[in-house]
């Protein structure tokens, strides 16, 4: 199978020390242990803008916060069933993510995709954050088997099934990649640099189409033939 | 007359094994895409992908945690019969896929578009989505389940002949260059791609060949069939594979439908079934047999059918 070495692993606790964290490198691949909690769009508006206390004492508890919604159901007794998880796509929370690492204290943002560069510079880095990416990213089933017990859902009402803060005990669980370390270097950044070098030719024999869209142009009195 | 039982129970048994299974063809084509994927990330990556789908199997849990929007492709013969009548079947479909829901679980997607209102059931307006289809002859039913997911890796353009096979191939690399980014087209995709009709059926035409066409099945018109090869090559080309790492696997297989279109028009729609495309399917006979099997069938010469009328088979013949 192709000619991929293999690759870093490390064990990284959800409360990683600073030494922890600054030992990641781009591209490591990282499985978790400890308390981990879901939290996206619907718990930031609601902390962050509707500026309710937050259901439990982070980052004392977890300093992990995991950008995803479950495939859970709750049981008449009140247990609860996670079968699968997945992140969901993180850019779409840029703007919450600097007043929410102040507020929650979190080091470790896993989610999908990763967030921008400039993110990663600019907010992560002086809060001595780094960014986690799921794998593929369907290793929904991967990662449901690293989740030891859910520990207990909050704002559930408030904001349902998807959105509510799910807390997660997680051992093992994994694989997910090092996409921005300490220093705010960005793992797709430098893909993607690799890969647009070679664009250019790609595209050759193509031409663009014949009506244009905006979006293509800036300019809204373009007439876009 | 298929009893209406019958076919909520195969429903159901359907949405586990689509949430569950990984279609073989498609995992054949990720086994040979990661057999010769040089890119390390990108390497790595398929062969995560590749123990989760063991994993979902072994312990029988969804493969991913989004589990997609679950919609129904029906089809039927012209015989066909149905317990209570379409209503009925319709209801069926509903239920199964409330409780399958609950059950497998599924995560409840679906919201109300504008006030997010969760029945956390994967039930609501117009969802999930069921559509039709006709075969002459026969009296079974086809059930078709397919969970797509993936907010990205879909698109329309509207291309006029002037395009011609440049434009197809531009619009298609931009497609996949722009939600292949960072992966957020969870690719290396099965790669459907709708050619003609008006915006809606180019739309749908391309969702069907994505989800509703086997990897390795090719277009029954030669010259198609080479642009599907084509553009399956150009895709891996990019450079870019899966999660947007340096790679060389983009695409699993590309197939196009085509309808006839404005004569002044291309229209082209492009949609990417991801690393969890979950389909399944089975057919239920008026006798109460049912057969389940991966290949949805759906594209039939019936189905891609050019002439005014059709000719039906005998009726003297007992079909099946
Ligand atoms: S696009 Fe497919 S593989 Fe990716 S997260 Fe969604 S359902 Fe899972």
């Amino acid at each position: 199978m192709g000619t991929a070495e293999p690759r870093r692993q490390v064990r990284l606790s959800t409360k990683p020390s600073f030494d922890d964290l600054a030992a990641l490198r781009l591209g490591d691949v990282v499985f978790l242990d400890g308390l981990l909690y879901t939290g996206r769009e619907g718990v930031y508006m609601r902390a962050l803008e509707e500026k309710q206390p937050l259901p439990l004492d982070l980052p004392a508890e977890s300093a992990a916060n995991f950008h995803c919604a479950p495939a859970a159901v709750e049981h008449a007794d009140g247990s609860i069933e996670m079968g699968a998880v997945t992140a969901t796509a993180s850019f779409r929370f840029s703007k919450w993510i600097e007043p929410w690492l102040r507020l929650s204290g979190a080091q470790l943002i896993v989610g999908k995709g990763g967030m921008s560069p400039e993110d990663y510079r600019t907010k992560f880095v002086p809060h001595g954050a780094v960014y986690l990416t799921t794998v593929g990213y369907g290793t929904g089933a991967l990662l449901g088997r690293g989740i030891k017990t859910v520990k207990g859902v909050y704002w559930r009402k408030e904001l349902g099934l998807a959105q509510a803060m799910w807390v997660i005990e997680a051992e093992n669980m994994g694989p997910f990649l090092v996409a921005s370390d300490c220093d705010g270097n960005c793992l797709f950044e430098r893909e993607n640099a690799k890969i647009s070098a070679g664009l250019k030719a790609v595209y050759e024999g193509t031409k663009p189409a014949v009506l244009k869209r905006f979006g293509e142009t800036d300019d809204r009195s373009d007439e876009l033939i | 007359m298929i009893p209406i039982e019958s076919i909520q129970i195969t429903a159901e048994r359907l949405m586990a094994k689509a949430a569950i299974e990984i279609p073989e063809d498609y995992l054949a084509g990720i086994e040979q895409a990661a057999a010769s994927e040089e890119g390390d990330l990108s390497s790595f990556v398929l062969r995560a992908m590749l123990e989760n789908y063991r994993a979902a199997k072994e312990d029988r849990r969804a493969m991913c945690g989004d589990t997609g929007c679950p919609r129904w492709y029906v089809k039927m013969g012209n015989e066909t019969r149905i317990a209570g009548g379409p209503v009925a079947l319709e209801e069926a479909l509903r239920c199964a896929t409330a409780k399958a829901t609950a059950e497998i679980p599924l995560r409840p997607n679906r919201v109300h578009p504008l006030w997010r209102t969760d029945h956390d059931n994967n039930v609501g307006i117009g969802a999930p989505e069921i559509e039709y289809g006709f075969e002459p002859g026969g009296s079974w039913i086809d059930l078709i389940t397919v969970h797509k997911g993936g907010l990205f890796g879909t698109d329309y353009r509207m291309l006029f002949p002037a395009d011609g096979i440049p434009g197809i191939k531009r619009f298609f690399l931009d497609s996949l260059v722009a939600f292949g980014k960072r992966g957020l087209a969870c690719q290396p995709a099965i790669v459907g791609i709708g050619l003609g009709g008006s915006k809606d059926t180019c739309m749908v035409l391309g969702k069907r060949a994505a989800c509703l066409r086997v990897v390795g099945d090719r277009n029954p018109d030669p010259k198609i069939a080479a642009l599907e090869e084509e553009l399956t090559e150009l895709g891996n080309s990019i450079g870019m594979g899966a999660m947007g790492f340096v790679g060389s696997s983009m695409v699993i297989d590309s197939h196009i439908e085509v309808g006839y279109c404005h004569t002044g028009g291309m229209q082209m729609s492009v949609h990417a079934f991801c690393l969890s495309s979950r389909r399944a399917c089975a057919r239920i006979y008026a006798d109460g047999r049912v057969e389940e099997r991966t290949d949805p069938q759906w594209f039939t010469d019936y189905q891609r059918r050019e002439s005014v009328r059709w000719e039906l088979p005998n009726p003297g013949v007992k079909s099946a």
